[in-house]
């Protein structure tokens, strides 16, 4: 179904200014500040626990239940905000902080504000300097106007936000690699438990961890109220949500669209959106939430875009990401590109991740090239197996995040829709030539 | 523990493999499945570091209320009703996996791997792994080992990336200095580039490397494990007494590791303790006895060789004409032997085991005494008032480490320069050498500091005040000599100081030299006798059971060096010392030797000093013969053979007996047992040791036992009991609590009814009332001459590796030397004239040396800091042992 | 090779003051290092492991995992080619080969002159507009081969001043005016907030 619902966070994404402290103060800026620090820090975690806001990071996890886990009386605790956006497909918390860096900030002192954080951490991706430039100027610039900083208009509440530059590891995204990574540390993540932020974070402290799109919905709610918020949406994903339509559709973008009951193909088909498959040629495949989900098919079409819903489908919404692929799409091509990604991101603390991505990699590789052997199906799937056990959704993992079992999903999806387009790869390389036993060096691989 | 013991300590029930165990509170389950028999394969865990859960060999299926999943059983504590399966379906096929992913990589050259043999993953390959490998792809290709140190070779392609070294590096040693480089499959330990793995405890991550990819350049290709046989002992490289093990094949000591006892060492060894095994077998070994033949030597029959020398002994004019340097190297019983013959037979007094580089006996035996243990001890308070621990006492540095970084333990240093823990003390203040007292009774005391104390200004001295003052529980006080050019007096000063202001303060004594504790324990010291008590209290209790005794208390070293320089010395005899090289002052010792008429030497190897003698005994040394030793802690373990010694050599004890005899005199000793017997039953501090021996306790004997000695005077006799006993009227029969048996003195068992034992021993050894240990004696403030504004205070501290005889007979160690130089404040450059870099002459009155200069801003102004023990400029020429502190001046000099 | 500059270390301290932890900066002056020198140099990483208090190994750890620094030497612009799923599906290896006849050169190498190197790189989050690249970073989105060569033709007559050397991130930094500033929250500073704890003794 496609509504009339408003838009939330990309409201200003047409107003040239919109990046500027004048454009957003001409739109209603930091008026949710003031509106805030009149109604206390309770009461705004109130309006965000009403709002129900999922997590727009990847995971869903409500923010307002998040900001609860907390433990009570310790001090000090840290807000850090996830701007590493680097899941293939995902393209949305850049636009934010490009487009709209005062929201997002007005979003990280509402936050906190409401948890108790007295300095926040910005982190933006590293390869991303027009967003860092862009944030910085509106830092400064909220600065100067006493927005952020020592007792926030006039009132008692305090906070520093410092903007910090990644440096290029997707896997920084991960909360805890993120915490280790703002640490100066190499960005590799923790074991929860018992390492989670909420209890123990950054310096071991009390620490949240939301994302950039997250906190860009926190003006509205104040300002228009948590139950404004809730009435948008479907029962478990309130409000609106961006969603970046990429691959092989005639009109690629990002869109907010109303969350929970906007369905795959509007999204995909929708002249307002994808405007239908490139070509016009048939669907073969969608992922519906960036690479590290299952693939969709035809038939998911027409469900909402709605988390449980998707959850119980077997994928999941993610971060937001919905790649289309028709019907000339090289299934096992495909496949390769998405598993060499986490191989290549595999941040090496897991055996099975470090080294079963890399041997799923070379596997999917020699099949590609036209060397695979008829044992290299079983191979793959037991190698898929040994890092996340039964292949299962939602998937087990024998490592420490979900990074290694992503490079699974790809492989799950396309093996069990597409099989025949591996066997007959293999097949075609039986009759080719005679079987050598390859090396495929990482020079060649990776170019 | 006993399980009962555990449900007390608050103790959590889980399941393990369907069996109830008790687990301690926050106990991980790989450990508490490994009490309860179910081994837990793993890489990176290793219970002396955080655990960090990346191998995932580990995983077992747990199940805690939500249905049974894989975790890192060395990640997950153990909860109430938590059930684990280490022997699953899933639990199994997760493993195989594991060692699947880790031998994808990983070259298959066990054949010529030092590792193979006693390789975790090529054990858990065996008993678990896949058959045939299914990884076709071309193994990770990496340049074969490359030496990461002086000392240790990385090999890339063997490394699973467990962590382990490089953990070892940061959270135990402290020295960060290899680290993962490079992401995901790409990962690889490694340095800096030209910045070596430069750590004292560099070793320790070859023997925690679960795999082949860390080895020594001692050790590597010398040996297979299936061929090494393997003894218990401990390390004689220094006195904390690290638990090792000694690797021999061919009777050629290969190797030593770290064993993990709780009270010392956690399983750590310093460099030059695990390498020191090169000095066994080195080339400059004295194999035969020697005898001099107008200027060299020649070598004799041992019946030549020991009539000289018992000769020589014999024809001393008087007693006191006797005088005997060292015994620091020995066991115990070597020690005692030296002792009974010297004190009990020769009745000689001038006897002493140190160098005028340590502190008088009756502080080392006589303070009040803390364990390391009790030094560690989670949220105390520690002083540091003596050497540099990471260079003199390494393994006892990795314990006030640990204790200050993650046991809340405050340390406070007051020492003449900043040293390897400065970084780790809560306040760290460098007084002028010589008035460490008062600055000790200042930062003690209760009232504010409002003024500058021995070159420190009054802010920092009231920062260590306060530290001082918020400590909960009695200070422990590490306490030994930080510089030698600073007299002992000083530092028994600052003991007296302590003591003053806290009569509660325990003391640990940071003494160097490896059985330096049992030579001083077993009366090699002036004015003691064996068991820790003086020769005056013991008079009575060793009438009996030694011929002799001394009449008078003798001299220390530097008094039987004077008196030697003033000819009053007929017979010197250095028991594995060279004083030329280790005495603070050389000229006093080259005119001591030079005075003396005889000149004695039982040694492992010719140095300096033993080459100025008639006579030198070969001695068998470190892992050529069995005895006991004692630590810092006054903790006995045990000294194992595990090789024969070079040639003839042999021990000690042994040539003490030899001697004794050829003097008329039996010692009574044939094997080392019989002289552990003796001392056990002599000496006072050491009575009952040989049974606690005898019951193999691995973490050592700490003395004195808790035995309580009653004479009954009815039938002359002595019984030993526990402490904990109630001892009845006449003492003939006591309750015992402890588990230990006693022996009667003819070998039986004694009686032993109903919890009660009587011990009878016959007294005819022994007489009189046990007698008190030997205590404190405490000086007031020692009287420092007034600064001279243009002269520095010398400051001569040591380094790990110096020109000592044991590292330079290492070969591998050998070169780590540093060489001479003075270390200098910068701030005091522009006034002298010098640059770092550059030479400057260091003057005392009596002699110059010429130095290259460092800056350092860890030596304070005013301070002139050098090393001792280098071959190329010696500070011992500078120092005058007269003298309470040294005063030098600085020059250019090109 | 270089440390860091007067003006540098400057800086260095300025962004260190930023953060409860000094060893936090470390990412930030490892980037200043290579905006001054456009690759990560040894004696570079050794000062900034004396600035923040690491040894130069824990600077070299944290270095290396991170895509951005370079050890080696890179040319003048960094061409970073996405070739991830959404760029693969509409042309990103073919606009990747394209790029390497007109450069000349395979991922991973740098044009004999010094001024490029090629990278065939992960997503970029210009998903929607693929396929896409970064040259030092900057976006170019839908490009199509002729605007590639375009592109390489602005870049090598300096008609792309826009486009800053590679190393250049950022170029507006944040500056945090000393009478504005909160202050820095250290783990050990555990008071109450301010504004938390007024409302709850209200409360009571
Ligand atoms: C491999 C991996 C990569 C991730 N990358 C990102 C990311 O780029 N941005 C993001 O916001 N969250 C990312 N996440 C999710 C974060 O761990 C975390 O859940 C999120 O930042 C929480 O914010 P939210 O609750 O507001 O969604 C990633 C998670 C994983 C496992
Ligand atoms: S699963 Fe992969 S990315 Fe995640 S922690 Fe383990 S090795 Fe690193
Ligand atoms: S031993 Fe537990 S993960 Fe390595």
């Amino acid at each position: 179904m496609i509504t009339n619902a408003p838009k939330i966070t990309t409201s200003r994404f047409d107003n040239a200014d919109s990046h500027t402290l004048a454009g957003f103060e001409a739109t209603g800026g930091y008026q949710a500040l003031r509106k805030a620090l009149s109604m206390g820090p309770a009461a705004v975690a109130n309006e965000v626990k009403t709002a129900t806001l999922l997590g727009r990071g990847g995971a869903g996890f409500p923010a307002g239940v998040k900001w609860g886990l907390a433990p009570e009386n310790v001090w000090p605790r840290y807000l850090v905000v996830n701007g590493d956006e680097s899941e293939p497909g995902t393209y949305k918390d850049r636009m934010l902080m490009e487009r709209d860096p005062h929201q997002l900030i007005e979003g990280v002192l509402l936050a906190s504000y409401a948890i108790g954080c007295g300095q926040a951490f910005l982190y933006v991706r590293g390869e991303m300097p027009l967003a860092q430039e862009r944030i910085a100027t509106a830092l400064n610039d909220a600065y100067a106007a006493g927005y952020i900083g020592k007792n926030i208009l006039g009132s008692d509440f305090s906070v520093d936000v410092v903007l910090t530059w990644g440096a290029g590891a997707y896997i920084v995204g991960e909360e805890t690699a993120l915490i280790e990574s703002l640490e100066g540390n190499r960005g590799m993540p923790r074991l929860k438990p018992p390492y989670f932020p909420a209890a123990k974070g950054l310096y071991m402290q009390p620490t949240i961890v939301n994302n950039v799109e997250t906190l860009s919905n926190l003006p509205w709610i104040v300002s228009n109220g948590g139950d404004a918020f809730a009435a948008l949406g479907a029962e478990t994903s309130r409000g609106t949500r961006m969603f970046a339509v990429s691959g092989h559709v005639k009109n690629p973008g990002v869109f907010e669209v109303e969350y929970g009951v906007t369905t795959f193909r509007d999204l995909i088909f929708a002249p307002q959106y994808g405007g239908g498959i490139l070509g016009d040629r048939a669907l073969k495949a969608f992922i519906p939430g960036g690479a590290s989900a299952p693939w969709f098919f035809e038939e998911h079409l027409d469900l909402p875009l709605e988390k449980v819903t998707v959850d119980r489908a077997g994928s999941m919404l993610g971060s937001g990401a919905v790649v289309v692929m028709d019907d000339t799409t090289d299934a096992v091509k495909a496949c390769l590109r998405l598993v060499r990604f986490f191989a290549r991101e595999s941040c090496g603390k897991c055996t099975p991740c470090r080294e079963g991505t890399t041997w799923l990699e070379n596997i999917l590789q020699r099949i590609q090239d036209g060397y695979g052997r008829p044992s290299d199906l079983e191979l793959l799937l037991d190698v898929a197996d040994n890092i996340s056990p039964g292949i299962a959704w939602p998937p087990k993992q024998t490592t420490i995040c979900p990074l290694g079992p992503s490079a699974v999903s790809p492989i799950a999806s396309a093996m069990q829709r597409f099989r025949p387009e591996f066997e007959a790869r293999i097949t075609q390389a039986e009759e080719n030539r005679h079987m050598v036993p390859v090396t495929i060096s990482k020079a060649a691989s990776y170019g | 523990m006993a399980e009962a013991d555990l449900t007390q300590l608050d103790g959590v029930t889980v399941e393990i493999n369907g069996v109830e165990v008790i687990a301690h509170k926050g106990e991980l389950l790989i450990e508490a499945a490994e009490r309860a028999g179910s081994y837990i394969p793993r890489f990176c865990y290793h219970d002396r570091m955080k655990p960090v859960g990346m191998c995932r060999m580990c995983l077992v299926e747990v199940d805690t209320g939500r249905g049974p999943a894989l975790q890192p059983s060395c990640m997950i504590e153990c909860t109430p009703g938590m059930k684990a399966d280490t022997e699953s379906d899933v639990t199994k096929k997760a493993q195989d996996g594991i060692l699947e992913f880790l031998l994808a990589n990983h070259p298959l050259d066990c054949p010529v791997c030092d590792k193979g043999g006693e390789c975790p993953l090529q054990d858990q390959t065996m008993a678990y792994g896949p058959g045939e490998s299914r990884f076709v792809e071309e193994k990770r290709h990496k340049e074969k080992p490359i030496p990461i140190s002086d000392l240790v070779l990385l090999d890339r392609e063997r490394c699973i990336l467990c962590d382990r070294c490089t953990r070892f590096a940061k959270d135990v040693a402290g020295d960060p200095l290899i680290h993962f480089i490079h992401r995901g499959n790409n990962t690889e330990v490694n340095t800096f580039p030209d910045e070596p793995f430069a750590s004292y405890f560099s070793g320790n991550t070859v023997q925690i490397c679960p795999v082949g990819a860390l080895t020594a350049s001692t050790y590597r290709f010398k040996a297979r494990p299936w061929d090494l046989e393997t003894t218990e002992s401990t390390c004689q490289t220094c006195s904390v007494g690290c638990r090792i093990s000694i690797d021999s094949s061919r009777d050629q000591v290969q190797r030593f590791a770290g064993v993990d006892i709780d009270p010392v060492n956690w399983g750590w060894l310093c460099d030059k303790g695990r390498f020191s095994s090169e000095v066994v077998t080195s080339e400059s070994r004295l194999s035969e006895p020697l005898v001099r033949d107008g200027s060299g030597f020649v070598a004799a029959k041992w019946s030549d060789a020991l009539n000289r020398f018992a000769k020589a002994l014999g024809s001393a004019s008087s007693p006191q004409s006797i005088g005997v340097i060292g015994g620091a190297r020995l066991t115990n019983e070597d020690a005692y032997a030296w002792s009974k013959l010297f004190k009990g037979v020769l009745a000689t007094d001038n006897v002493d085991a140190q160098l005028g580089d340590g502190l008088p006996a009756h502080a080392v035996l006589g303070l009040p005494a803390a364990t390391i243990d009790e030094v560690c001890a989670p949220g105390g308070t520690v002083l540091l008032l003596g050497p540099d621990v990471k260079e003199e006492l390494p393994v006892l540095f990795l314990r006030l480490r640990h204790a200050a970084v993650e046991d809340r333990v405050s340390l406070v240093e007051i020492s003449p320069r900043s040293t390897g823990i400065s970084s780790l003390a809560k306040a760290s203040v460098h007084p002028r050498p010589g008035e460490t007292a008062e600055v000790v009774a200042a930062v003690l005391g209760s009232a504010p500091i409002s003024r500058e104390i021995a070159g420190i200004v009054a802010d920092e001295l009231e920062a260590t005040r306060l530290v001082l003052a918020s400590a909960i529980g009695p200070i422990k006080v590490v306490l030994g000599r930080a510089s030698v050019a600073e007299s002992a007096s000083v530092i028994v000063a600052a003991a007296s100081a302590i003591l003053d202001a806290r009569p509660d303060a325990v003391f640990l004594s940071a003494l160097r030299r490896s059985n330096i504790r049992g030579a001083l324990d077993m009366g090699l010291a002036p004015g003691l006798l064996p068991g820790r008590i003086t020769i005056e209290e013991g008079r009575e209790w060793y009438s009996e059971a030694w011929p002799a005794l001394p009449t008078a208390s003798g001299l220390d070293t530097e008094g039987i060096l004077r008196a030697a320089a003033d000819g009053k010395i007929d017979v010197l005899v250095l028991l594995g010392a060279d004083p030329l090289t280790d005495f603070p002052d050389a000229d006093l010792a080259e005119r001591g030797l030079t005075g003396a008429r005889t000149v004695l030497s039982v040694d492992t190897t010719l140095n300096a000093s033993s080459k100025r003698a008639d006579v030198v005994l070969a001695a068998a040394g470190f892992a050529e013969k069995a005895g006991t030793t004692t630590n810092i802690e006054g903790r006995v373990s045990t000294l194992s053979q595990r090789v024969t010694p070079p040639g003839t050599a042999r021990p000690d004890w042994m040539l003490a007996t030899e001697l004794s005899s050829r003097l008329g005199t039996d010692l009574g000793f044939e094997s080392f047992a019989d002289v552990l017997a003796e001392i056990s039953f002599v000496a006072p501090s050491h009575l009952a040791l040989d049974q606690a021996i005898a019951e193999g306790v691995p973490d050592g004997v700490l003395l004195p036992l808790d035995v309580v000695v009653i004479i009954d005077e009815d039938d002359e006799d002595i019984v030993i009991l526990d402490e904990t006993v109630t001892v009845s009227e006449d003492g003939a029969e006591v309750e015992v609590t402890a588990d230990v048996v006693f022996e009667e003195t003819d070998g039986s068992e004694a009686d032993q009814t109903n919890g009660l034992i009587e011990l009878i021993v016959d007294d005819s050894d022994t007489a009189g009332s046990v007698p008190a240990f030997v205590e404190f004696i405490p000086v007031g403030t020692v009287v420092i001459p007034p600064v001279d504004s243009y002269a520095f205070r010398l400051v001569a501290t040591r380094k790990l590796y110096d020109q000592g005889t044991l590292v330079q007979s290492a070969p591998s160690l050998a070169p780590l030397a540093v060489s001479a130089s003075v270390s200098l404040n910068p701030w005091e450059f522009d006034r002298l004239g010098v640059a770092a870099g550059g030479r400057a002459t260091i003057r005392t009155a009596k002699a110059s040396v010429s130095v290259t200069v460092h800056s350092d801003i860890g030596v304070p102004r005013g301070v002139a800091a050098m090393i001792v023990n280098q071959a190329d400029g010696r500070v011992s020429d500078l120092i005058s042992a007269d003298e309470l502190v040294s005063e030098v001046r600085i020059e250019t000099s090109s | 090779m270089a440390r860091l500059t007067n003006d540098n270390v400057e800086l260095a301290r300025e962004i260190m003051s930023l953060y409860p932890r000094p060893k936090s900066a470390l990412i930030s002056l490892l980037h200043l290092a290579q905006e001054q020198d456009g690759h990560l140099t040894d004696s570079a990483m050794a000062h900034i492991g004396e600035l923040v208090g690491v040894s130069s190994a824990e600077v070299l750890g944290t270095a290396s995992f991170y895509e951005m620094f370079k050890m080696e030497p890179v040319g003048r612009y960094m061409v970073n080619i996405c070739t991830n799923i959404s760029c693969q599906l509409v042309g990103g290896e073919e606009l990747l080969a394209h790029a390497e006849s007109t450069l000349g050169i395979r991922p991973g190498q740098t044009t004999p002159d010094g001024l490029f190197t090629l990278e065939d790189v992960e997503c970029i989050a210009a998903c929607t507009e693929a396929p896409c690249l970064q040259v030092n970073y900057r976006y170019e989105h839908r490009i199509s081969n002729e605007g590639f060569d375009q592109l390489v033709n602005d870049l090598r007559t300096g008609n792309r001043s826009d486009i800053p050397d590679h190393g250049v991130l950022a170029q507006i930094r944040q500056h945090i005016p000393e009478d504005r500033r909160a202050g820095s929250v250290t783990p050990e500073d555990t008071a109450v907030p301010a504004w938390i704890s007024a409302p709850e003794e209200a409360e009571k």
